[in-house]
């Protein structure tokens, strides 16, 4: 059963996802990674407005492809979220409810997920150009002079995703190693 | 006295822009075939619907010439110069490096290279340089085999430079641990390049390089190949699965690569090759 979602996630959007779920979102994400982290942890230790308000909203890690003419965007996939680890805690306290990305979070993320009651999800990592074809709106709206990790503001329509990490503390990831290995 | 074969740096840069493009919007028939077959042998129904997705990806890239993956990689070229061709019209690395920066810029292909990587990490704006092996062979030819690869896998390598004594058990045991700590960060099924031997580079570059075989293909003599079934079936019993939510398939294959070692080390390479394995070659 796929969940249709709207974003960004409601309260009791979020109190209703289960690791496992599969999900199509809609609505607006916003994309930063490596160095567009770096420069909103250091807004906020200098205490300097965001580049968008934070509070409930997703952030999508990738870093698309240009865009050939005619297309809102060029191939945008997830990249591996693990990079961001070190500054995920910081964001999710400042109001970070949702985010989408690769690949495992450190405990340090996964906890800090249970104690602010918001969600990471997966989508397919290698399928840019498929996924592209839910992004119907694309716009730089901070750093652009980082390139390709420049903060887009996304409007996607029924964007697919899998939920790893649930407000309860479920994780895909260890679910499904554990349910599949053969000692 | 003999007349050289010559082949322009220009025809060099051209060959070198085309198989990037390419390589960036089509996978290859073996990586599909590779796939259909994971999609087969799947267990997992959240497994083989992310096998369906990659090959889904895989029609679109290719029917709207978009690149499979948003991480368009770091340019890796393979070379094998003919020792009896000779180059004119520029210099070698250059005319590489000029169909590297062609490809990027006129294929809508993202430029992930940054310059001092320690420090600023600057985008170099056109993908370049690009990291070139070269060998030197028999022949008049210029074999150039170019592999776009994505960071996601590429920085889940790992070199272990093994005691003697730790044997091929030893070998077993450092590829399945490397392959179960990068877990579902390194884009599964994936493809396990593995050096055996010579020196810390040279085994890396061994790792590398056996990612370029057709996929699945086993290694020509049989010990090897029997080392290759013997890690595949450990890896594929690990229950990572495509993208890591759990399955049968965690790779598509392995491949081992092995060159004689020093008296007092077993060293051992892993490099890996995500689901999107991109490579392409020609010979001028």
């Amino acid at each position: 059963m796929v969940k249709e979602v709207k974003l960004p996630f409601a309260a009791e959007t979020l109190a209703d996802l289960k690791a496992g779920d599969n999900v199509l979102l809609s609505g607006i994400l916003y994309v930063a990674r490596d160095a567009a982290h770096r420069r909103i942890v250091e807004a906020l230790d200098r205490g300097e407005p965001l580049p968008f308000d934070i509070k409930g909203q997703t952030i999508y890690y990738t870093g698309p492809s240009p865009a050939p003419p005619g297309r809102v965007i060029g191939s945008a996939g997830p990249t591996t979220s693990a990079r961001m680890d070190i500054y995920t805690p910081r964001l999710l306290a400042a109001g970070l409810k949702a985010m989408i990305g690769k690949g495992v979070r450190s405990r340090e993320v996964r906890d800090a997920m249970k104690k602010h009651r918001a969600v990471y999800l997966a989508a397919v990592g290698g399928a840019g150009a498929l996924i592209s074809k839910s992004i119907v709106g694309s716009e730089v709206i901070a750093y652009a002079d980082l390139g390709p990790e420049a903060v887009l503001r996304l409007e996607v329509k029924d964007f697919p995703a899998v939920v790893i990490n649930d407000i309860y503390g479920g994780d895909l990831y260890t679910d499904g190693k554990a349910k599949y290995r053969i000692k | 006295m003999s007349i050289m074969r010559t082949v322009k740096a220009g025809s060099i840069t051209e060959a070198v822009s085309r198989l990037f493009k390419q390589a960036n919007y089509e996978l290859d028939g073996d990586v599909l075939a590779a796939l259909e077959r994971a999609r087969q042998d799947e267990e997992s129904p959240q497994g083989r619907e992310v096998i369906d997705t990659i090959l889904k990806n895989a029609a679109v890239a290719s029917d709207e010439g978009l690149p499979l993956c948003q991480d368009c990689g770091i340019a890796v070229v393979f070379l094998e110069l003919g020792q009896d061709l000779n180059i004119v019209g520029g210099d070698l690395n250059d005319a590489v490096n000029e169909g590297v920066r062609r490809a990027y810029n006129q294929g809508y292909l993202r430029k992930s290279m940054v310059s001092r990587p320690f420090s600023d990490r600057l985008n170099t704006g056109d993908n370049t340089p690009a990291v070139i092996h070269t060998d030197i062979v028999p022949g008049d030819k210029l074999k150039i085999t170019v592999m776009p690869k994505g960071g996601g896998a590429e920085n889940m390598a790992r070199l272990g430079i093994l005691l003697p004594a730790s044997g091929r058990q030893g070998v077993v045991e450092f590829v399945i641990s490397a392959v179960e700590e990068a877990w579902s960060k390194p884009c599964p099924p994936v493809i396990v390049g593995v050096g055996i031997g010579g020196t810390a580079e040279k085994a890396m570059a061994l790792a590398k390089k056996a990612l370029l075989r057709r996929v699945g293909e086993p290694a020509p003599d049989a010990e090897t190949a029997g080392l290759e079934k013997e890690i595949l079936e450990k890896v594929n019993n690990l229950g990572i699965g495509p993208m890591g939510y759990g399955g049968r398939i965690t790779a598509l294959a392995v491949h081992v690569e092995s060159f004689p070692a020093h008296i007092t080390a077993l060293p051992v390479a892993v490099n890996l090759q995500c689901h999107s394995a991109r490579h392409r070659e020609a010979v001028l």
